[in-house]
C-alpha cells in the first residue's frame, strides 16, 4: 500500500485530460472516435435503456402484484414484456458490457486507442439507432395512449406469430429492424475488439500476460461472429417473409417455425454466455485487487473461458426440449448443457481460492462481486435443474424459468456490472463513488433481488406459465407475486440509489487519483481521467500485473512468470 | 529521474522485437468468420427446404447450370491475387490491369446471374413468393450477388485510384484485405454452386 509514489511520478502530469466546454461539448461527443468517449457513450445509453425496461418490469410487477388486475391491458402488457427482454437483451445487457470493454480494452493492454476507431464510431452509432428505433414504435400507430405500435411478440418473436398475418401493422417490423441494426453494430465492434487485443498490445503484453478482463472479451467477440450472424440471417429471412412474400416461416407454404427457433436460439443461447463472460471478466478483475492476491490458476481461467465458448455454442436447443426432437436430440443437448457447467465451476473454485486466505477488503465492489459469486452459482443450479429433459418439459415456460434466468441476468450480470461501476468509476471520471451510498445500493439491492427473484421460483413450480397478463385468486400464487412485486419496488429504490450516486459523485466524489484500489492492471498507470492518448510513453510489460513490478522493484512478478 | 509507468524490470525475452499482425487482415478474417456464419444459416435453410415445397417447380425443371459465370468469377480469385503481388512488387500498371480485369469478370458473374433471374422471372415466371424453393434460392443466390456486387464497388475505386495514379506499394497490405474479401466470395459461391445447382438439382 505504502508504494503508490512510483505511479503517481509515471503519469504525465503536462497534459491531464481536458474538458472544452459550450456548444463545441457536443460537437466533439456526436464525432468522437476515441475509444474511452465512445466507451462512456454506450454506457450512459445503456444505463437510460436500463431505466427505462426497469420501470417496464415494475409496471408488469404492479399488474401481476395482485390477482385479477386491470391497471394495465393485456395488449399493454404484451408490449412490456417485449420490450423489456428485448432492451434488456440487445440495448442494455450487449452496449454496456461493450461500453466497458471499449474504455478498458486498449487502456489494459497499453495501447492507444482500438484497432479501427471510425468502426468503433460507426458500431456505437447504428446500435443506438437501433434502440432509438425500437422506441419509436410507442409513438407510432395509435400513439403513446395505446401504447403505439410497440412490438407485442414476445423476445424471441416466434413463428408464425410473426407472419404480416398474424402481426400486421409495423409492430414486428420495429422490432425485426431495431435487432438487425443492434446485431450490424455488435458484430462491427467484435471485430474490432478482436483485431484490437491481436494487433494493438504493447510491447511485452503477449497473450498469456494480457489481464484476464482482456481475453475474456476477446473470447466473447469471437462467440459474437457465430452466435450473432444467425440472428441477423433470421432477421433477413423474416424481413423478406413480411415485405416480399417469401416463405421461411411460413407454415402454410410448408415453412418451418420451428427452424426459427433453432435459428433464433442458435444465437440466443450463446448470446448469454456473451453477456455473461464480460460479467466473468469484472469479477476476473475485482475478486483479485480486494482480496490482495493474484488471481489463482490464470490459465485454468483462460482455458475454461474458451471451453465455455465452444460448449456453448452446442447448447441451444435446450430451450426446445419441449418442442419434440426425439431421444437423441435431446439427449445430446441434455449432455451438453450439463457439461457446460463443468468449466463455469471451474472458474467458481478459482474465484473462492483467490479469496481464499487473501486480505478481504469489503469495499462496494467487492461486495457486489460476492454477491455475484454466491447468486451465479444459484443460478446455475437451478440451470442444471431445467438442463434435465423431463424436469424441463414439467416447467418450461413457467416462472421457474423466469426465475432461473433473471437469476443469471440479475443476480450474476447486473450484479458484477455494479461492481464494475464502483471499481472503474474513478478511473473513467477522476472521482471516487460514495461509499455510503454503495453500501445502501448494495444492501437494498441484494435485499430486494432476493425478495422478488427467490420467491419468483414458487409460483413456477406452482405452475404459473410466465407472460399471464392476470390470474385467478386461490390457486396459492397471489402471495408470491405480491412479495415479487414488494422486491421489485426495493430494487428500484436501490437503483435510483445508484443512479444519484453517479450523478452526485461525478460533481461532487472524493478525488480518485490515478490508482485509488493499489490494483496491478496498466489502466491504473495513467492519469484518472486518462489524456486521450492514454499512455505519454508506450508501456512495456514484463508480467500479468505490471503495477505490481513497478510498485515492487525488488521482488517484481516477472522473475516468477 | 522521469520514471515511466510501466518500464519495469522485463524478462529477456520482451527484449525481441516486437510484432504483431496487420490489424487489417485481422479485421477482415473476423468480418470473413461473420459473413460465413450469415451464409451458413441461409445455405441450412436452403438444404433443410429441398423438396418441402408444397407446389411445383422444381430446381431440376428450371434451372441450369451457370458455367461461364462462375469460370468467371473463380478466375478472377486469380487476378486479384495477381493484383495484390505485382502491387507488392511495385508495379503498378500490372496492378491497374489485373484489377481492371478483375472488375470485368465480376461484372460478367452478375451479368450471368442477372440474365439468369431475367430467365426465371419473366419467362417462367417463377419469384420468391412461388413457393419454398423460389424463397430459399432467391435469398440464398441474392445475398451472395450482394457480396459481390460490395466487392466490385469497392474493387471499382481501388481501380480508379491505381488509373489516377494515387496506388503506391505502401498500399499493397490494403489491397490484400480487400482481396481477402474477394477470395472469400469466391469461395462461398463454391459452395452456392454444389449446394443450388449440384445438390439441389
Amino acid at each position: 500500500m505504502a508504494k503508490e509514489a512510483p505511479v503517481l511520478e509515471a503519469i504525465d502530469q503536462t497534459a491531464p485530460a481536458s474538458h472544452s466546454s459550450g456548444p463545441g461539448v457536443v460537437y466533439e461527443w456526436l464525432t468522437t472516435v476515441d475509444h474511452k468517449k465512445i466507451g462512456i457513450m454506450y454506457i450512459v445509453y445503456a444505463l437510460i435503456f436500463l431505466v427505462l425496461a426497469g420501470a417496464q418490469a415494475l409496471l408488469m410487477r404492479i399488474q401481476l402484484a395482485v390477482p385479477n388486475n386491470h391497471f394495465v391491458t393485456p395488449q399493454v402488457f404484451n408490449r412490456l414484456f417485449t420490450m423489456h427482454g428485448s432492451t434488456m437483451v440487445f440495448f442494455v445487457g450487449i452496449p454496456i458490457l461493450f461500453g466497458f470493454g471499449n474504455y478498458l480494452i486498449p487502456l489494459m493492454i497499453g495501447a492507444r486507442d482500438m484497432a479501427f476507431p471510425r468502426l468503433n464510431a460507426f458500431s456505437f452509432w447504428i446500435s443506438a439507432f437501433g434502440g432509438i428505433l425500437l422506441y419509436l414504435s410507442y409513438f407510432a400507430g395509435s400513439g403513446l395512449y395505446g401504447a403505439g405500435s410497440a412490438p407485442d411478440v414476445g423476445w424471441f418473436a416466434y413463428a408464425p406469430l410473426t407472419a404480416k398475418v398474424f402481426s400486421p401493422g409495423h409492430s414486428t417490423d420495429y422490432w425485426t429492424l431495431s435487432i438487425l441494426m443492434s446485431g450490424i453494430g455488435t458484430t462491427g465492434t467484435a471485430i474490432n475488439i478482436v483485431a484490437t487485443v491481436i494487433c494493438m498490445r504493447c510491447k511485452g503484453m503477449t497473450m498469456t500476460r494480457m489481464p484476464l478482463l482482456v481475453w475474456l472479451l476477446l473470447v466473447t467477440s469471437c462467440m459474437v461472429f457465430v452466435a450473432v450472424s444467425p440472428l441477423t440471417a433470421a432477421q433477413i429471412m423474416l424481413t423478406l417473409d413480411r415485405y416480399l412474400g417469401s416463405h421461411f416461416f411460413d407454415t402454410q407454404a410448408g415453412g418451418s417455425a420451428v427452424l426459427w427457433m433453432h435459428f433464433f436460439w442458435i444465437f440466443g443461447h450463446p448470446e448469454v454466455y456473451i453477456l455473461v463472460l464480460p460479467a466473468f471478466a469484472f469479477i476476473n478483475e475485482i475478486v483479485p485487487v480486494f482480496s490482495r492476491k493474484a488471481i489463482f490458476g490464470y490459465s485454468a481461467m483462460v482455458a475454461a473461458s474458451v471451453g465455455i465458448g465452444f460448449i456453448s455454442l452446442s447448447v441451444w436447443a435446450h430451450h426446445m426440449f419441449t418442442v419434440g426432437m426425439g431421444p437423441a436430440g435431446n439427449t445430446f443437448f441434455v449432455f451438453a448443457t450439463m457439461v457446460v457447467s463443468v468449466p463455469t465451476g471451474i472458474k467458481m473454485f478459482n474465484w473462492l481460492a483467490t479469496i481464499w486466505g487473501g486480505r478481504v477488503r469489503f469495499r462496494t465492489p467487492m461486495m457486489f462481486a460476492i454477491g455475484f459469486l454466491f447468486q451465479f452459482l444459484m443460478a446455475g443450479l437451478t440451470g442444471i435443474m431445467l438442463s434435465a429433459a423431463p424436469f424441463d418439459w414439467q416447467l418450461s415456460a413457467s416462472y421457474f424459468v423466469v426465475a432461473h434466468f433473471h437469476y443469471v441476468l440479475v443476480g450474476g450480470i447486473l450484479f458484477a456490472l455494479f461492481a464494475a461501476f464502483y471499481y472503474w468509476y474513478p478511473k473513467i471520471t477522476g472521482r471516487m463513488m460514495s461509499e455510503t451510498l454503495g453500501k445502501w445500493h448494495f444492501w437494498l439491492f441484494i435485499i430486494g433481488f432476493h425478495l422478488t427473484f427467490d420467491f419468483m421460483h414458487i409460483p413456477g413450480l406452482l405452475g404459473m406459465p410466465r407472460r399471464i397478463y392476470t390470474y385467478e385468486a386461490g390457486r396459492g400464487w397471489e402471495y408470491w407475486n405480491l412479495i415479487v412485486g414488494i422486491g421489485a419496488m426495493v430494487q428500484a429504490i436501490g437503483t435510483l440509489i445508484f443512479v444519484y450516486n453517479l450523478v452526485h459523485s461525478y460533481f461532487r466524489g472524493k478525488i480518485a487519483g490515478p490508482d485509488p484500489w493499489d490494483a496491478w492492471t496498466l489502466e491504473w498507470s495513467t492519469a484518472s481521467p486518462p489524456p486521450s492518448y492514454n499512455f505519454a510513453v508506450e508501456p512495456n510489460v514484463g508480467s500479468r500485473r505490471p503495477l505490481w513490478d513497478l510498485k515492487h522493484p525488488e521482488d517484481p512478478d516477472s522473475s516468477y512468470e | 529521474m522521469m520514471q515511466t509507468p510501466v518500464t519495469v524490470p522485463v524478462s529477456v525475452n520482451s527484449e525481441a522485437p516486437w510484432v504483431l499482425p496487420n490489424r487489417g487482415i485481422v479485421g477482415m478474417w473476423c468480418l470473413i468468420a461473420a459473413e460465413a456464419a450469415i451464409f451458413l444459416i441461409f445455405v441450412v435453410a436452403y438444404i433443410y427446404y429441398l423438396g418441402k415445397s408444397l407446389t411445383g417447380p422444381l430446381p431440376a425443371q428450371i434451372l441450369e447450370l451457370p458455367i461461364v459465370g462462375t469460370i468467371c468469377l473463380l478466375s478472377s480469385s486469380l487476378t486479384v491475387h495477381e493484383a495484390v503481388s505485382a502491387l507488392r512488387k511495385g508495379k503498378v500498371q500490372r496492378c491497374t490491369v489485373a484489377l481492371a480485369v478483375t472488375v470485368l469478370l465480376g461484372a460478367a458473374f452478375l451479368w450471368t446471374t442477372a440474365a439468369e433471374w431475367h430467365h426465371l422471372i419473366y419467362e417462367e415466371g417463377f419469384t420468391i413468393r412461388t413457393n419454398l424453393f423460389g424463397t430459399t434460392y432467391y435469398s440464398l443466390v441474392g445475398l451472395h450477388a450482394s457480396h459481390v456486387v460490395v466487392g466490385l464497388i469497392f474493387l471499382t475505386v481501388t481501380f480508379l485510384f491505381s488509373v489516377s495514379g494515387r496506388l503506391g506499394e505502401m498500399h499493397a497490405e490494403r489491397l490484400e484485405v480487400l482481396s481477402l474479401y474477394w477470395h472469400f466470395v469466391d469461395a462461398v459461391w463454391v459452395v452456392v454452386f454444389l449446394v443450388v445447382y449440384v445438390l439441389g438439382r
